[in-house]
């Protein structure tokens, strides 16, 4: 029944092979192509011809050349050996493809995606005689020095643990638990396979409560994201996309972050995989990498390996969700992927919708975006996926098909902003056009956990800059110098939250990360400060006078000058300013 | 084995058509025998069962369906490589052009390359000084970087490439015979006497037998101009990787390129995207950009420094946004700049370089070179602002603030944008001559630099009104 599949190549073009001689392949089926076993996938069937898309170079196959299916649609292996380990975007280890092919990426090279030789120490849970049901655990072992990797019955399993392992080391591939099911005993061991495409069972969705903390002032204070939501960054090249994201992997508080590099540049992954296994986590001292799985998928490696990437680090994301984890997935860019499809759909002759690409892009796009979510998993305990999708607009024109129909399947926006990048105001996320959605979802756990005040200050801030924004609407046309210096202050209060709050400096090494109760001491003070300026105003003092203080600019140098663990001095500032406020009130009375 | 097969089935612009192929593979080479003699060569880029469709490199001109004669090669395009090969002239393919005949090959490679793993890249941080200061100061160049030029027809991007290309220290300190270091040139679409400028160049500064060129001149068969950058790029790789030499791998024009691959795709009927630039051009690009690189296995580099003219000076064109979005940065020159006489005209707020930020500062170039050129940034927006104020309200009416950032901006041009075409200003020269032009402004407008910075650089004495 389970007999293989086997054709022969007819056609070739680009990564789209046509192969005829059997009418047997199954749609998303996996299949090696040619006589050096390319790894591929079928995409369509017809009658008497089946298209398949290849996951290598294609150049030097020949028609005639066999075709053979492997009986199982297009999976990704799931065992320990996952985390710190980097991936080509269907999961085949970079680091062991480099010690059989050298510098440079060969084809058809066949090998198990996780090492099957290492013995895992393994803790055996699982008692003979319980009853157990997928997404149970009935085993773990230390994968990282962070990551407890935790061994699930595979979701379609049910029934009794029959037999269990002592508690000792064992490979991916030893059997350690043996459950009688409806259907038999079957043999469990740490390795399972999940098809990419198809999202892992959960038993129910939660509520969106609680914030991803990045660190990142423009992010926590201004557009927060949640935990199991879904964000994208647009932005034109050089606005800081692949900077912000990897400042999110490294500084935001998810257990797991699992980065795609999805048809972007190969030193920038090599810049993640150096700098992620020196840089520390603040948290538990381990390096960064102990917490990251990499897919690279670089822009010169096969352009249907693309499309795939995107589905196996969300696979591999859901996966440890199930265990309990909280995990990250960095997407850059979502736009490469979706060009991809529109390249394999151009092979295919498809009627192109908008700017080339398939009409079902928007459907694959909320395919991916739908699969992020906060649940309660099969196995009883809670976990989340949250997805950060980088775009690459055309042109850096926002309204072009990727970046708009992403926007109907997230909340949160930050749209990177290219004359803020000129400018080198990073993060360059602009401040009128981004939001989030999740901001009301959240307002109870920054009450509850940071103050109040929080979200309060933050509508406020906004207020600002959006007042701000009019203003300098007028004072593009006529100087500054005509306003009246009500509408003075505000511009002067705008200027330091944009360059003390806003701007935040990635290299420097307080400024990098900054824990949310300091982000909302700077709000404090900045607010506090607001209000004395608007008094002194009040009182017919010109603000040429409050400048010359110098006040603002300690306020701006605040988050240089203050560190992230004592807070007390935010309180001695507050004071200076009240002795600035007194000076100035005395000599001008 | 090798049958010819007689005759072709259709022809259409580049391409042609035969039918009842065996054995033929996929991007395999076939040699086409005309019936005077003349030999051309082509590529399969579709076969689908015994058709295939070849796209001929020089070119369909007197071909008809029935006095050709085809004969697959089966092996795909190879380019012979050689150390021999430095100081030589080759066409768009990779023959000799020069008279010299052929070289001795050591080896033959696939032209296509293949992609680098990630996990065998050398990250790279080392400062390349181009003796320009608008690139060393403020988007700096890279050892394996791809740093692409962004220009406009009439600009002078060639004479800054054969600057970059003369003053380059791409060596390391221990080689000062520059033994270790070639330049590969690959003109593609380019008119002949800008070719010429580039060899005149570089045999005037001596190094004629370090250069590689490859040219496929404006005249030459389109098609061509699809193989020349990746033979160029081959042959870096080659001496890069095989001979442990720095390569400075310059390709002029990229927008020709991308013109010649959407020649070619219109003809074989494939699905326009943007401006009728095929889907795959970004694929495409990248299969060449991202050949840069240094490896850990070898000890030489490949450096990019690709030259692209924007039609109609537009960055978004798909040529240069695509680029952008694959390379590690890029320099883009300004007509205005131009127009007012500076040299080179490097329009600073969009130009950047990725990988500026790991190879500058202390170590590097100096301590105080990161501070200095975020601030230079920072403050030359400022003076786009005040302009932009002061072509409205005119300049009189400016805030006094304003009026400096006006004489800043002013003075910034003059000095450190302008050089001389034969100047090789050392980077401290250039980091002084940057604080030099901030001091004009007031100590409080600086507000990216710490204070120990400001106090250790800002200048009293320049003619500021500074507070004190």
């Amino acid at each position: 029944m389970n007999e293989k599949t086997q054709g022969y190549i007819f056609g070739i073009n680009g990564p789209v092979v046509h192969a005829k001689g059997s009418d047997a392949f199954k749609m998303q089926e996996m299949v090696l192509v040619g006589n050096e076993q390319l790894i591929g996938e079928v995409i369509g069937i017809e009658d008497k011809s089946t298209t398949v898309q290849v996951y290598e170079e294609t150049t030097g196959l020949k028609p005639g050349e066999p075709v053979a299916s492997m009986g199982k649609p297009f999976s990704v292996t799931l065992a320990p050996g996952i985390i710190g380990n980097i991936f080509d975007g269907i999961e085949r280890p970079l680091m062991q493809i480099k010690n059989m092919s050298g510098s440079f990426i060969d084809r058809g090279m066949s090998m198990s995606s996780l090492d099957e030789k290492k013995k895992w120490k393994t803790t055996v849970a699982a008692k003979v005689g319980d009853a157990v049901k997928g997404g149970d655990i009935i085993a773990e072992t230390p994968e990282t020095s962070l990551i407890i990797h935790k061994i699930m019955v595979p979701p379609d399993i049910e029934g009794t643990v029959e037999w269990t392992a002592p508690d000792g080391e064992y490979t991916i591939n030893d059997c350690i638990v043996k459950i009688k099911t409806a259907r038999g005993t079957v043999d469990i061991a740490m390795k399972q396979e999940w098809p990419i495409r198809t999202q892992r069972p959960y038993a129910s969705r939660r509520a969106i409560e609680r914030p991803l903390i990045t660190g990142q002032r423009v992010i926590d204070a201004m557009f927060p994201i949640a935990k199991g939501g879904a964000a994208a960054i647009p932005g034109g090249f050089g606005t800081g996309k692949t900077m912000t994201q990897h400042q999110l992997a490294k500084w935001s508080d998810a257990d797991i972050i699992v980065y795609i590099g999805c048809g972007e540049r190969g030193n920038e992954m090599t810049q993640v995989l150096e700098e992620f296994s020196e840089l520390l986590d603040p948290k538990s001292n381990r390096p960064l990498l102990d917490r990251t799985v990499l897919i690279a998928n670089t822009s010169n490696m096969p352009v249907a390996a693309r499309e795939a990437s995107i589905y196996t680090g969300i696979t591999l994301a859901e996966y440890y969700r199930d265990m309990g984890y909280h995990v990250a997935i960095m997407a850059d860019s979502t736009s490469r992927w979706a060009e991809a499809l529109r390249e394999i759909s151009g092979r295919l002759e498809e009627m192109p919708a908008e700017e080339g690409f398939p009409a079902y892009l928007a459907s694959r796009l909320s395919g991916f975006y739908e699969r992020a979510g906060y649940v309660d998993n099969l196995n009883g305990t809670e976990g989340s996926v949250t997805i950060i999708g980088a775009v690459s607009p055309q042109g850096s024109d926002f309204s072009e098909p990727v970046t708009q129909n992403t926007k109907r399947f997230i909340r949160c926006f930050w749209a990177l902003d290219k004359s803020l990048a000129y400018a080198r105001h990073y993060p360059a996320i602009e401040w009128l056009t981004s939001y989030s959605e999740y901001v009301d979802d959240l307002q109870r756990w920054y009450s509850d956990n940071i103050s109040p005040k929080f979200i309060p200050y933050r509508t406020r801030m906004i207020g600002i800059l959006q007042e701000e924004s009019s203003l300098m609407e007028i004072v593009k046309l006529i100087g500054e110098d005509v306003l009246p210096d009500e509408q003075k202050a505000v511009l002067e209060i705008a200027r330091v939250i944009r360059l003390g709050f806003l701007q935040q400096n990635a290299y420097h090494k307080d400024d990098t990360y900054v824990p949310t109760m300091k982000q909302f001491k700077m709000m404090d003070l900045i607010l506090y400060l607001y209000d004395k300026i608007t008094d002194l105003v009040g009182r017919g003092i010109v603000i040429s006078t409050i400048r010359e203080s110098g006040i603002s600019e300690e306020v701006i140098r605040v988050k240089y000058n203050i560190g992230n663990e004592d807070l007390t001095p935010f309180d001695e500032l507050k004071k200076k300013i009240d002795e600035i406020y007194k000076d100035i009130i005395r000599k001008n009375s | 084995m090798s049958i010819e097969y007689l005759g072709l089935k259709s022809i259409e612009g580049p391409l042609a058509v035969i039918e009842g192929v065996e054995g033929a593979a996929y991007e395999d080479m076939v040699t086409m025998t005309l019936e005077d003699g003349e030999k051309r060569i082509g590529r399969i880029i579709d076969i689908e069962g015994g058709r295939a469709v070849i796209q001929v490199f020089e070119g369909t001109s007197g071909l008809s369906l029935v006095n050709t004669k085809t004969k697959i090669e089966g092996r795909p395009m190879e380019l012979a490589l050689s150390k021999e090969m430095l100081g030589r002239t080759l066409d768009g393919i990779g023959r000799p052009i020069d008279g010299l005949g052929d070289y001795f090959a050591d080896e033959r490679r696939d032209v296509n390359g293949k992609p680098i793993n990630p996990v065998s890249r050398v990250y790279p941080n080392n400062f390349i000084q181009t003796g320009v200061s608008s690139i060393d100061c403020l988007s700096t160049l890279i050892r394996g970087q791809k740093l692409p030029i962004f220009s406009g027809d009439g600009m002078p991007h060639d004479s800054l490439a054969v600057q970059i290309a003369r003053q380059a220290k791409i060596t390391d300190d221990g080689d000062t015979e520059g033994d270790n270091f070639a330049i590969v040139f690959a003109a593609m679409g380019v008119k002949h006497d800008v070719a010429s400028y580039f060899r005149r160049s570089f045999e005037e500064s001596g190094v004629l037998q370090k250069v590689v060129m490859f040219l496929n001149l404006s005249n030459d068969p389109v098609v061509e101009r699809i193989i020349t950058p990746r033979c160029a790029l081959t042959a870096a790789e080659y001496l890069a990787f095989k001979h442990n030499m720095h390569v400075l791998v310059i390709l002029t024009d990229m927008t020709s390129y991308a013109e010649a691959l959407r020649e070619v795709s219109s003809s074989k009927g494939e699905i326009p995207s943007r401006k009728g630039f095929p889907g795959y051009l970004y694929s495409d690009l990248a299969s060449l950009y991202e050949r840069a690189g240094i490896v850990n296995d070898a000890k030489g580099s490949v450096t990019q420094v690709p030259i692209l003219t924007m039609p109609n000076d537009d960055i978004t064109h798909p040529v240069p946004d695509l680029t952008g979005y694959i390379t590690e940065g890029q320099i883009v020159l300004d007509r205005n700049l131009s127009l007012q006489g500076v040299y080179p005209p490097v329009s600073i707020l969009p130009s950047l370089s990725r990988l500026m930020k790991d190879g500058i500062g202390e170590g590097f170039t100096r301590a105080d070179h990161p501070e200095l050129s975020n601030q230079l940034f920072a403050a030359y927006s400022r003076v786009e602002d005040a302009r932009s104020l002061a072509s409205v309200i005119g300049e009189d009416e400016l805030s006094d603030i304003d009026k400096k950032y006006m004489a800043f901006g002013k003075a910034f041009e003059e000095k450190f944008l302008m050089q001389d075409r034969f100047e090789n200003r050392s980077i401290d020269t250039t980091l002084d001559l940057g604080w030099r032009l901030l001091s004009m402004l007031p100590k409080s407008e600086l507000d990216r630099v710490s204070d120990e910075t400001l106090e250790k650089y800002y200048r009293h004495d320049g003619q500021n009104g500074s507070e004190n």
